[in-house]
């Protein structure tokens, strides 16, 4: 029956994309429209002591300037998301976590706790105007002690980031499996490490965006924003200002990327809402990309303490894991990183015992939230780059010690012996990560690299390879809908609940939808990204759209296919099990010349005297499904980096880099190899350029793309890529996630390379990025350490 | 990001443009290429009254080559530089250097002009000017002057340019046909203003010495640093390896970079070093050098 799934269509959304005749939230244009701007804190902890608007009121064509005091009983106080909070029962028990409720007001009220925090809102008759007023409002700050790093933030006395707790460690949690002390007791090594991922942006090409309007007549909000979850947004915004749901629609129209920092609530969204309904007029904000370097928020920023008990053959029998995870100012999704740090740390690993605390601390910095990898990274570099300086400590190849205690393939499905967040036994479902690997060896040539590597370090030319591996739990829930419906024009009418941001949905869900009622793709409308469609959706995150939403797009067509037969078996009086459909056509097996098209069904269903669908059965070619994953299906990578460093620069060149990956049943692959090659891209970001860095007063130090240091098409080669099909077994699909595994391999694989690279000289890169500068650093600490080492 | 409000002038020619920077003084900023004054009135670092567009001002794009001199208009653009035969013959230094300016789109738009008075001291043309002890006319309402890249450099982003004056030509010596010449730069990703870059000419006579040398670094210093005692040094000396050793500590010695995020002063030095004896390595070859 597949005829289109397994099939690299080109996009159906593309042509509106290179044409640039999609519609971006910018695009939006409205008679009326006002835009706001907004003044952000320039202190990351500071009292406001007053605040001068008389000024920017003055100026002409200036129609509001709003400060956070205007709103105190008017607008809620954002905080966490509850949705991605709540913890099931039974992983409360195993972990005993402290979680405790932190809050953000949409304006600032009283005090700022991060430089990029909106202060005050301006809305004028266009950004310039809106602007030159910002330039005029007065306000007094007084500088408080801002508190900057995340362990300093967690000492007694430290100053507080949110006033109502207690300290500054707003979550905490321990998960042992297995005992620690045993494993160390068998072992014959125990080795440590300390690794650092700095904290990142995901910088998408489109940055944030939002234009709210108000019809008076209906009481009815319109919003549109530039978000990975409109069906939240719509919940929040209901919340905080007190209206009704049903009233309010969100549409995310075309968004150019989102990556995880676009999913969750942000002030701009209810802000505007409220704008529009009191100024009676749209408005609309578009950021700049000054404002997105410091007001959406960040991602990654772990420090994990590792030790590692291993025997001397290299077989690893326990790790030990204490990290902490700088959140910023405020904390929106609870354990969602720290617990996928924890979930994914052991990977495609056989390790018996680990045992993992996990702290996480405000400071006075952007939030920090799910990027894509969402605490996953940060893990597979911190074990990877372990598991490469355990085999050089025995002397041993880090690719034998990698293999030595990779899972075999015949113990899958593989349990490690504890929860995934959703409440799931976390049971890895399918896949063969040691053939990946071998796979990851032949393409890569690493025989013949390691052959040569002597040779070429002779005539001065330092080349390394690295790898490493990871599972990802992938099509996390809780749900995702779909609602199919036949067209009178015949065309199948499909709506998701997961809104794109460029993820392909209008293909690849129309291949889904398309092959259950055996028409060619251009006979399948996709609509997603609109709150009106459906009662429920949840969104487009954590690699789990071509899960949720494609198997609720399946299960929603099978449903409508059934009543098709049954409507066309009692039109044309043929037992539905003796007709099929093909190009939008019903008909008889055994009699092709019976048969019925798609627009003559679609009018026998319609309500009426005339409908015809069986009795008891209600009018209407409609049917809508929400898919419930049973717990998540696990994807998988193995990634190998060949690097070249040059050893007087410090600069690293990628030579090559390849990608085996197992994503499931693959729907589109050229869709697939470019979620791949996306993450890849972002991924050598995070290994080699990319670090938000604050001083230590807080400010901002990277705020612009001078100093923020993107990869550009220039940075990023090609990754070659081998794949591997093993079929999930929790989705009638047997799909599994891909739009995150690029990312999450890359910077261990990368820095494993260099330290091949550079391995007379013994370096250990233990954060990242690894940049021309703290490699030129490793050397001149490993240069000085032989002279000093007696010999 | 949106500039404050400004008065936009478009002056048709060096005349009009000169008698608007006489009335207006420090309120006017002129504008060119606009690749790096545009960012700067958008973040409103700067909120000049008046903008004064020189684009369609006639006869300050060109390419000559006149008493020894490529003499370069100030509006010519670096894809101009890129494509010219006589750049190419009389200075393939710079149209190496020019090759590391931004991106193609930022030299379509850039100008000669606009890189110098910018001065940032890690942009290339700078770096070359300075190398090859270059000249630079400078315009105002009552005549023209000529300065010297020593004079006219100050310091990070500021030079000797009064409001009422403005670039109208660059001079870049001609490279004689024996000499040999390099441009080095590493920058952390392809496009960026260098991390640190080295500029090079060097002459032999019969005997493989070094008859003539011209080096100078960027992104070492808060101007772009000629290196005058490693030109003295190397002037009489054979061409050889551990002469380009030597040049390169010497070179590192002379400048005393300041530390960013993406590179300490002791980082920079180093670079000051490695590139000086890769520049020279390769302007001693192309020179018909031995050295290797």
């Amino acid at each position: 029956m597949a005829n289109l799934i397994g099939q690299s269509f080109r996009r159906k959304e593309d042509y509106r994309f290179v044409t640039g005749t999609g519609q971006y939230v910018a695009d939006i244009r409205m008679d009326n429209m006002a835009e706001a701007a907004f003044i952000r804190s320039t202190y990351a902890h500071a009292r406001i002591k007053s605040i001068d608007r008389s000024a920017a009121l003055a100026l002409d064509d200036v129609y509001a300037v709003i400060t956070g005091e205007d709103l105190v009983g008017k607008v809620g106080l954002m905080s966490e998301m509850e949705s991605h909070c709540r913890l099931p029962k039974h992983i409360e028990d195993q972990i005993k976590p402290i979680m405790k409720h932190n809050v953000e007001p949409v304006l600032a009220t009283g005090k700022v706790k991060y430089v990029g925090q909106n202060v005050v809102c301006i809305v004028a008759k266009n950004r310039y105007i809106a602007e030159d007023a910002a330039a005029l409002v007065k306000i007094d700050y007084e500088p408080l002690p801002a508190v900057v790093d995340p362990f300093e933030a967690l000492k007694e006395g430290a100053p507080l980031v949110q006033d109502d707790l207690d300290d500054n460690m707003q979550a905490y949690f321990h998960l042992p499996v297995g005992s620690w002390e045993e494993a160390v007791s068998k072992a014959d090594h125990v080795i440590k490490g300390r690794f650092t991922s700095p904290r990142v942006g995901s910088n998408p090409i489109e940055t944030r965006g939002v234009v709210a309007s108000y019809d008076n007549r209906t009481d009815f909000l319109n919003i549109w924003s530039s978000t990975q979850m409109p069906f939240e947004i719509r919940h929040y915004v209901a919340k905080l200002l007190g209206l009704v749901e049903q009233n309010i629609r969100v549409v995310a129209p075309d968004v150019g990327g989102g990556f995880g920092p676009k999913g969750g609530l942000y002030p701009e969204e209810v802000l505007l809402a409220y704008l529009a309904k009191q100024l009676k007029r749209p408005v609309r904000w578009i950021e700049d990309r000054m404002e997105h370097m410091s007001g959406a928020r960040h991602s990654r920023d772990q420090i994990h303490a590792l030790e590692v008990a291993y025997t001397k053959d290299g077989t690893i029998l326990g790790v030990k894991d204490d990290f902490v995870l700088d959140v910023g100012a405020i904390n929106y999704f609870a354990l969602t990183c720290a617990y996928n740090s924890a979930a994914h740390f052991r990977g495609a690993y056989k390790i018996p015992v680990f045992d993992l605390t996990c702290r996480i601390a405000l400071t006075n910095k952007t939030p920090n939230v799910p990027y894509r990898g969402a605490g996953r990274p940060e893990v597979v570099f911190a074990m990877d780059r372990i598991v490469d300086m355990i085999a050089r400590e025995l002397g041993m190849d880090p690719v034998e010690v990698m293999l030595k205690n990779i899972i075999p393939a015949e113990e899958m499905p593989y349990s490690q012996g504890m929860y995934y967040k959703d409440g799931g036994e976390l049971i890895y479902d399918s896949g063969n990560y040691p053939e990946a690997f071998e796979m990851a060896l032949e393409m890569s040539r690493f025989k013949e690299i390691r052959a040569n590597q002597e040779r070429w370090r002779q005539e001065g030319k330092y080349i390394g390879i690295g790898f490493s591996s990871n599972v990802e739990g992938t099509g996390v829930g809780p749900f995702e809908g779909a609602k199919v419906s036949i067209d009178p024009s015949g065309q199948v009418i499909l709506h998701v609940g997961s809104s794109s941001q460029g993820q392909s949905h209008e293909t690849v869900f129309g291949q889904v939808a398309g092959d259950v009622f055996g028409v060619s793709l251009d006979r399948v409308t996709v609509k997603n990204g609109d709150t009106v469609a459906l009662g429920y959706g949840a969104g487009t995150y954590a690699s789990r759209s071509a899960v949720n939403a494609g198997s609720a797009a399946h299960l929603a067509s099978v449903k409508l296919r059934e009543k098709m037969l049954a409507v066309a078996g009692n039109v044309l009086e043929i037992a539905p099990e003796e007709l099929t459909m093909k190009d939008g056509v019903i008909y008889a097996v055994s009699q092709p010349e019976k048969k019925i098209t798609f627009p003559e069904l679609a009018a026998a269903a319609a309500p009426g005297m005339r409908c015809k669908v069986p009795e008891g059965m209600d009018p209407g070619l409609e049917a809508t499904h929400y898919f419930v994953p049973p717990t998540v299906t696990y994807s998988s990578s193995v990634h190998a980096a060949v690097v070249e460093v040059d050893i007087e620069t410090g600069f690293v060149k990628i030579k090559n880099y390849y990608i085996v990956h197992d994503s499931g049943r693959v729907i589109n692959p050229m869709v697939v190899e470019g979620q791949v090659q996306g993450g890849f891209a972002q991924g050598i970001g995070t290994a080699l350029y990319e670090e938000v860095v604050h001083n230590e007063n807080g400010q901002l130090l990277t705020g612009t793309y001078m100093d923020y240091l993107l990869p550009t098409s220039m940075e990023v080669p090609v990754a070659v890529q081998g794949e591997q099909e093993y079929y999930s077994t929790r989705n009638p699909l047997g799909v599994k996630g891909v739009g995150e595994s690029g990312a999450i391999s890359t910077p261990a694989a990368i820095a494993n390379a260099v330290v091949d690279a550079l391995a007379p000289f013994h370096v250990k890169i233990d954060r990242l990025p690894v940049s021309p500068n703290r490699v030129f650093d490793l050397l001149q600490d490993a240069q000085s350490e032989e002279v000093i080492m007696p010999k | 990001m949106k500039p404050a409000s400004f008065e936009y002038l478009r002056p048709a020619s060096l005349e009009e443009a000169l008698q608007y920077l006489a009335d207006l003084g420090e309120d006017a900023k002129i504008i060119a290429g606009g690749q790096s004054l545009i960012p700067v009135l958008n973040m409103r670092l700067s909120t000049p009254k008046y903008l004064i567009d020189i684009g369609r001002v006639e006869g300050l794009s060109y390419i000559r080559e006149e008493d020894g001199y490529l003499a370069i208009g100030a509006l010519t653009r670096h894809v101009e530089l890129e494509q010219s035969p006589l750049v190419a013959k009389h200075c393939p230094l710079l149209l190496e250097a020019v090759k590391w300016i931004g991106h193609a789109q930022i030299r379509q738009r850039g100008t000669v002009g606009g890189s110098i008075a910018h001065a940032d001291p890690s942009a290339e043309l700078p770096c070359v000017l300075a190398a090859l002890r270059g000249e630079i006319v400078i315009a105002h309402a009552d005549g023209e002057e000529t300065l010297a890249a020593e004079e006219f450099f100050l310091t990070y982003l500021l030079t000797s340019l009064q409001p009422d004056q403005m670039i109208k030509e660059v001079r870049f010596p001609v490279i004689s046909n024996a000499a040999g010449y390099a441009f080095t730069e590493v920058a952390r990703r392809h496009g960026d203003f260098a991390l640190v870059e080295v500029a090079a000419v060097v002459e032999l006579n019969e005997n493989q010495e070094i008859a003539l040398a011209r080096l100078a670094a960027g992104g070492a210093n808060p101007v772009p640093c000629v290196l005058e005692s490693v030109e003295d040094f190397l002037i009489g000396k054979a061409a050889d390896n551990s002469l380009l050793e030597e040049a390169g500590e010497m070179a590192s010695e002379s400048v005393d970079p300041d530390g960013d995020l993406h590179g300490s002063a002791s980082y920079r030095r180093s670079l000051v070093k490695t590139l000086t004896k890769r520049a020279l390595q390769t302007a001693i070859q192309r020179a018909g050098g031995i050295s290797r």
